[in-house]
């Protein structure tokens, strides 16, 4: 059982998929418990992982291995280390948060609805396992397919439009991807004369190929990463997709989706090609591009009169922090970009369930149709504020944790870095409170917005768990710490061998391989 | 050491006091709060009398930080055994594993949920939870007749949280979150009548101020983290030590850090160019201004520069930056307070001009000096500002003195004990203010900093001109109150409270009588003693003769005295009639004080208006325009490419493959001509099929 817990992790949403496609299209209840059965059993799932899974071990663990097209070298190849398991929590906690919070405002296909969710449930989930590199694309772009017709379907006015800009700029990045994964695959048959697509078989390439050829490699994956992120200036797909998908759509999109780019860097771009990752342009052209995507996105993001597309340029601000940690190359760096990932997760998926809730009432997005909510709806205006305070790294809630650890990974580099993102925290908050003022704070200026019914229990019910992560990563954030520690610190001695020993730091890979020589001396 | 080992319990009290307030105060109003009266009316809002669950919210709140009070004394009483004046109680390890390297080797990163009590934070503990209690005290009289009472104070209690894990916190880290959360109590407190634009603004304003400040603070943490290897109080003097730092000059990192702290202090304790925040900020209700707003927040700044003394006695050009501004905001603010007509504005002015004398005395090096003007200044502008409070209180919601006068008579004593305060500022000797302001001025006098002793001296005699042109312009004179309102004195609640602070005013700077007084300095307790173990005290340098601190306290006690005669002169007539600030300033003067110099027009243009809207909103057509353009451009181009190829598709590749279809359609024609689609004529083709191959078998 345990030793394919990877499987029954992903397969079980899938399983829900046809479950859902199996029953009867009128009765809408019974898809509904059936979806959210599914979607609480996918939790419930991972606890032989949160049991099983070890901290201070930097390797795979749960790793399962079947040839799947040996004529290609392709396999069925899973495992989970620090990053993939933390992405893994968060994406079944947000994923059933956000299947759940469809309840009420999803009423036409309804059946089609929550079998699209559950099959990208069920793709993002496998993105976050796999290390077999063809499985990974296959995931990759399958999880296209059901975030295009939901957002297709489901969505606002200009769904369509924003539909066939997320699947064209994601694909077209996919592409240049492909290519060099492509060219890395080869390489690897002429090099060693096998063919194989596992993550550790291509990183043994690294070894017998140019800085330049690596370089182009790096830059061809990262396009398609930097897309996923979004980071500036491919980021405009982000703005119409987040708008116009359902609010569903929205939460997983910038709890989980633009989260793969985080991890396709650290899983797949970073290690494969080192040297191009550590090249003095990419880092100078990736700092470049963050700083400015947090200012650019905050600064626009001010200006927004639509309030979800307010929230979704303020996601450009917030991954800009995130790769600029990333590419700081060094622990805190990367870690504090993983973790800042998972905040954003958290906070942003509550700002935009905060939005679903008052459009699901009035049905408008616009800033300029609220005001002086705070009269009707006085529990909303408490946790749209702790949402929004968590968002703007107010200390003691989680989004001051990332964005301090990120600070001092990029200060430790140079200090322009961190004090021109320092900005960030000026304009964060800027954007933030000003939206506050205008739909929260006053008297209530819409007549329509008089008889507006605050939150429902299981509004409230939604947002609880998201509100309760704040504050347990604001106030104690150390698991997660060790959570990411041991991955991290295996990826930069990956980057930069001997990081560690120069800067007179304990590895905790060598602790770790010493308290299992310790155990083994025991027994 | 039971209260020692529960100092983290001082600010557990207030937060359990806030979380049943915001949690569960609600259901204590009987009809739920549906936001207060949109005006500061003071004692004449909603009116809706006393329902029996504020009793409740009137013991627990008060109660939980008389409890801290106790507790703070305990724990203060008990400091005093142990050797070198502090105690550190570490509860739980908040961030740490993530290892940085640092110029000094050392490098385990940790920030603790972790208390220190030591000299200096037990005198702001005392302050903070003193005061606090007062004006809790004061706010169930004030407060009585508001809607969201819980809302006030649950929030004031949680700023009490905040405020004390600020001035406990052990390092650096929790001390942020201490700043953060009293801002943010701030801005849920000035914003707390959030249907009135005014008071929305300037909170949003409030706190996006002082956002700048804490992105400064946030890198003036990194930088000491890099520089010195930690972020704990303690153990600062020791990494300073270990790593043979100097006094830098001209500037390192050292400078730069302390200067990154200072920008945070001027956000949080509205120094120039951040001080725009604070004035506005009397938007809340005036209880909030006189706890928050005077006493204890906005000294947070003050408290975090003696806290880094150690690290700013070897920075002097920071040193000479944070006196120099310091002494600018205070003349500064101090001229426009001389023309404001809103009683709680001239007292916010008043504050920002204080606090620039406090920063003065850390300036020029006498950060004990500066901790002592904070916990006199925290009595006695308490105090004006509850006296103010009461005044609005008594004259129905009106703040404009011109619109009151003869007041002295008719609440006699809110103005007994505003006239002790007003002393006090004023600096009449024998009160808690002359204490404190003259030993800032003695010490910038002898630290040489001539020009800033100017500036202090003039600043002075303007404290003691506008504070008395408050209270005649308010107490004396003719009656200028609306005839329909009923002036009364305040309730029990409040003027109790006034009349502990005004007997603070009085003898709070006895712990600080400076030197010259022989006998009574050496008889009394003294603060700078006190504090000595916990902030850098300066010697002395080189000594000046007794006789010329005498003559420079006789300068200032009589300029101080010609200014209050001068304000009694202009404005204790019987008619107040026309603006004798006019004939005193000249007009452009008088203008330019008025208008506050402009300051918030100049950043409201260029910072809000150009700086971040016009670009935001140019930056959001750059995306419009240009990238979306660009995709959206690709995507014509690709739509234009496939409609060439459909032409090609239609006449050659389809024209190929119809003409392929046409010919099997023509030539299927004969088979299609079995299937009719009708079941006799499939079953007869069956029965003949069967024939034939039945046939084929029999005669083979």
């Amino acid at each position: 059982m345990s030793e394919h817990i990877l499987s029954i992790i992903w397969l079980t949403p899938l399983i829900g998929m046809f479950a859902v496609m199996c029953l009867p299209k009128e009765n809408k209840r019974l898809i509904r418990y059936v979806a959210n059965g599914f979607a609480v059993l996918g939790m419930l799932v991972t606890i032989p992982l949160i049991r099983g899974f070890e901290t201070a071990n930097a390797d795979f663990q749960f790793v399962e291995r079947i040839d799947w097209i040996p004529t290609i070298g392709a396999q069925y190849y899973l495992g989970v280390d620090g990053f993939g398991y933390i992405m893994i929590l968060l994406t079944v906690v947000i994923g059933w948060l956000s299947i759940w919070c469809g309840w009420e405002s999803i009423q036409k296909r309804v059946k089609e609805y929550y079998a699209f969710f559950l099959f990208l449930q069920a793709g993002m989930l496998g993105v976050f396992m796999v290390l077999d590199v063809f499985l990974f694309y296959v995931f990759w772009e399958i999880m296209l397919v059901p975030m295009y017709f939901i957002i297709g379907i489901w969505g606002g006015e200009r769904r369509l439009y924003a539909a066939i800009k997320f699947f064209l700029y994601t694909l077209t990045g996919s592409v240049l991807m492909l290519l060099s994964l492509l060219t890395v695959y080869f390489k690897h048959i002429e090099q060693f004369g096998a063919a194989s697509f596992a993550l550790e078989d291509l990183m043994r390439v690294a070894a017998f190929s140019s800085a330049d050829l690596q370089f182009w490699l790096f830059w061809g994956f990262f396009i398609a990463l930097a897309i996923k992120v979004p980071m500036f200036p491919f980021h405009t797909w982000l703005p119409d997709a987040h708008t116009e998908a359902p609010t569903a759509g929205s939460v997983i999109l910038a709890g989980i989706l633009l989260k793969m780019g985080l991890y396709g860097l650290v899983r797949f771009a970073m290690p494969l090609f080192p040297a191009g990752a550590t090249a003095e342009f990419t880092v100078q052209a990736i700092v470049v591009l963050s700083i400015v995507g947090i200012v650019y996105g905050a600064l626009v993001s001010l200006m927004q009169k639509d309030w979800k597309r307010l929230v979704a340029y303020s996601s450009v601000s917030h991954l800009g922090f995130c790769t600029l940690g990333l590419i700081a190359l060094n622990p805190n760096g990367i870690a504090g970009g993983m973790l800042q990932g998972v905040n954003h997760g958290l906070s942003t998926s509550l700002l935009f369930l905060a939005v679903g809730i008052v459009y699901d009432r009035r049905h408008t997005r616009a800033i300029a149709d609220y005001g002086g909510l705070a009269n009707r709806m006085p529990v909303y205006t408490v946790l749209f504020a702790v949402a929004m305070f968590a968002s703007a790294g107010m200390p003691g809630l989680n989004g001051f944790i990332g964005e301090f650890t990120i600070l001092r990974g990029a200060f430790e580099v140079n200090i322009w870095w961190a004090a021109c993102a320092a900005l960030g925290i000026v304009l964060g908050a800027a954007y933030l409170l000003w939206l506050f003022q205008r739909v929260m704070l006053g008297p209530i200026t819409n007549p329509r917005n008089e008889d507006i019914k605050d939150m429902n229990l299981r509004e409230i019910l939604v947002m609880a768990p998201l509100v309760a992560g704040c504050f347990w990563i604001g106030l104690y954030p150390k698991p997660c710490f060790e959570i990411l520690k041991a991955p991290t610190a295996k990826l930069v001695e990956r980057l930069d061998p001997g990081y560690f020993s120069r800067n007179g730091l304990e590895n905790p890979l060598d602790k770790y391989a010493q308290s299992k020589v310790a155990t083994l001396v025991k027994e | 050491m039971f209260f020692l080992d529960s100092i983290w319990l001082i600010p557990m009290f207030p937060l359990l006091g806030a979380a049943v307030m915001l949690l569960f105060g609600r259901r204590l109003e009987p009809q739920h709060d549906q936001g207060p009266p949109a005006d500061d009316h003071g004692g004449h809002g909603g009116g809706h009398g006393r329902p029996a669950g504020r009793t409740l919210v009137n013991i627990l709140c008060p109660g939980m930080v008389l409890l801290s009070f106790l507790f703070a004394l305990g724990a203060i009483f008990q400091l005093q055994s142990v050797e070198g004046h502090s105690y550190e109680v570490v509860k739980w390890t908040w961030l740490a594993g993530l290892d940085s390297a640092t110029g000094m080797g050392l490098n385990a990163f940790t920030a603790d949920w972790g208390f220190l009590l030591d000299a200096l934070s037990a005198v702001m503990i005392l302050v903070v939870t003193g005061i606090g209690f007062l004006i809790h005290v004061y706010s169930v009289g004030y407060m009585a007749h508001d809607g969201g009472y819980y809302r006030f104070f649950g929030f004031l209690n949680l700023f009490l949280f905040f405020m004390l894990v600020l001035v406990l916190a052990n390092n650096y880290v929790l001390l942020f979150v201490g700043w953060e959360g009293v801002g943010f109590c701030s801005w849920g407190l000035i914003g707390f009548y959030f249907r009135k634009q005014s008071a929305q603004r300037a909170a949003t304003k409030a706190f996006l101020v002082n956002r700048i400040g804490d992105a400064a603070f946030v890198l003036g943490m990194l930088l000491t983290f890099t520089t010195l290897g930690t972020l704990t109080f303690t153990e600062i003097g020791p990494a300073l030590e270990a790593g043979g730092f100097q006094i830098e000059n001209p500037w390192g990192p050292l400078s730069l850090l302390t200067l990154f702290f200072f920008i945070g202090a001027c956000g949080k304790s509205a120094q120039i160019p951040l001080h725009v925040w604070l004035p506005d900020a009397m938007e809340g209700p005036t209880p909030v201004s006189a706890l928050i707003h005077a006493a204890t927040m906005v000294t947070a700044g003050v408290y975090l520069v003696a806290r880094s003394s150690e690290i700013y006695v070897l920075a002097p050009n920071t040193m000479l930056i944070v006196a120099v501004i310091g002494a600018l905001t205070a003349i500064f603010a101090a001229t426009i307070g001389l023309v404001q007509y809103d009683i709680k504005k001239v007292l916010a002015y008043s504050t920002v001009s204080q606090l620039g004398y406090m920063f003065l005395a850390c300036g020029v090096g006498a950060f004990w000096v500066g901790i002592f003007h904070l916990y006199t200044h925290a009595f006695f502008k308490a105090l004006l500002f509850l006296g103010s409070g009461s005044v609005i209180h008594a004259v129905g919601g009106e703040q404009d003195m011109r619109k009151m006068g003869a007041l002295k008579d008719k609440i006699p004593l809110t103005y007994k004990t505003m006239l002790i305060g007003a002393v006090a500022i004023a600096g009449v000797p024998g009160l808690a203010g002359f204490f404190s302001k003259d030993e800032i001025l003695w010490k910038t006098f002898s630290a040489h900093q001539y020009e800033l002793y100017a500036l202090g001296l003039i600043t002075a005699m303007m404290t003691a001109f506008y504070m008395f042109r408050l209270i005649f312009m308010t107490f004396h004179g003719d009656n200028r109150v609306d005839p329909r309102t009923h002036v009364h004195e305040s309730p029990r609640s409040m003027t109790v409270p006034l009349a502990i602070l005004a007997a603070g005013s009085i003898l709070a700077g006895y712990v600080g009588t400076p030197i010259v007084f022989g006998p009574v300095h050496d008889m009394l307790p003294s603060l700078e003693h006190w504090l000595s173990s916990a902030v850098v005290v300066a010697d002395a340098g080189e000594h000046h003769a007794a006789i010329l601190e005498w003559g420079l306290m006789l300068l200032s006690v009589s300029l101080a005295l010609l200014a209050i005669w001068f304000a009694m002169k202009t404005f204790k007539t019987d008619r107040y009639a026309g603006e004798p600030m006019h004939g005193i300033l000249g007009k452009r003067c008088h203008q330019l004080f008025l208008r506050k110099y402009s300051v918030d027009e100049i950043y409201d243009r260029f910072v809000v208006k150009i700086g971040a809207q016009e670009t935001g909103s140019q930056l959001g057509q750059i995306d419009r325009k240009v990238i979306d353009g660009a995709v959206n451009g690709v995507g014509k181009l690709t739509r234009r490419t496939s409609s060439l190829t459909i032409f090609g598709d239609k006449w050659i590749v389809d024209g190929l493959v119809n003409t392929i279809g046409y010919g099997v359609k023509f030539f299927s024609y004969p088979i299609r001509m079995f299937q009719t689609g009708m079941v006799q004529n499939y079953v007869l083709l069956f029965v003949i099929g069967l024939g034939v191959v039945a046939g084929y078998f029999l005669f083979e």
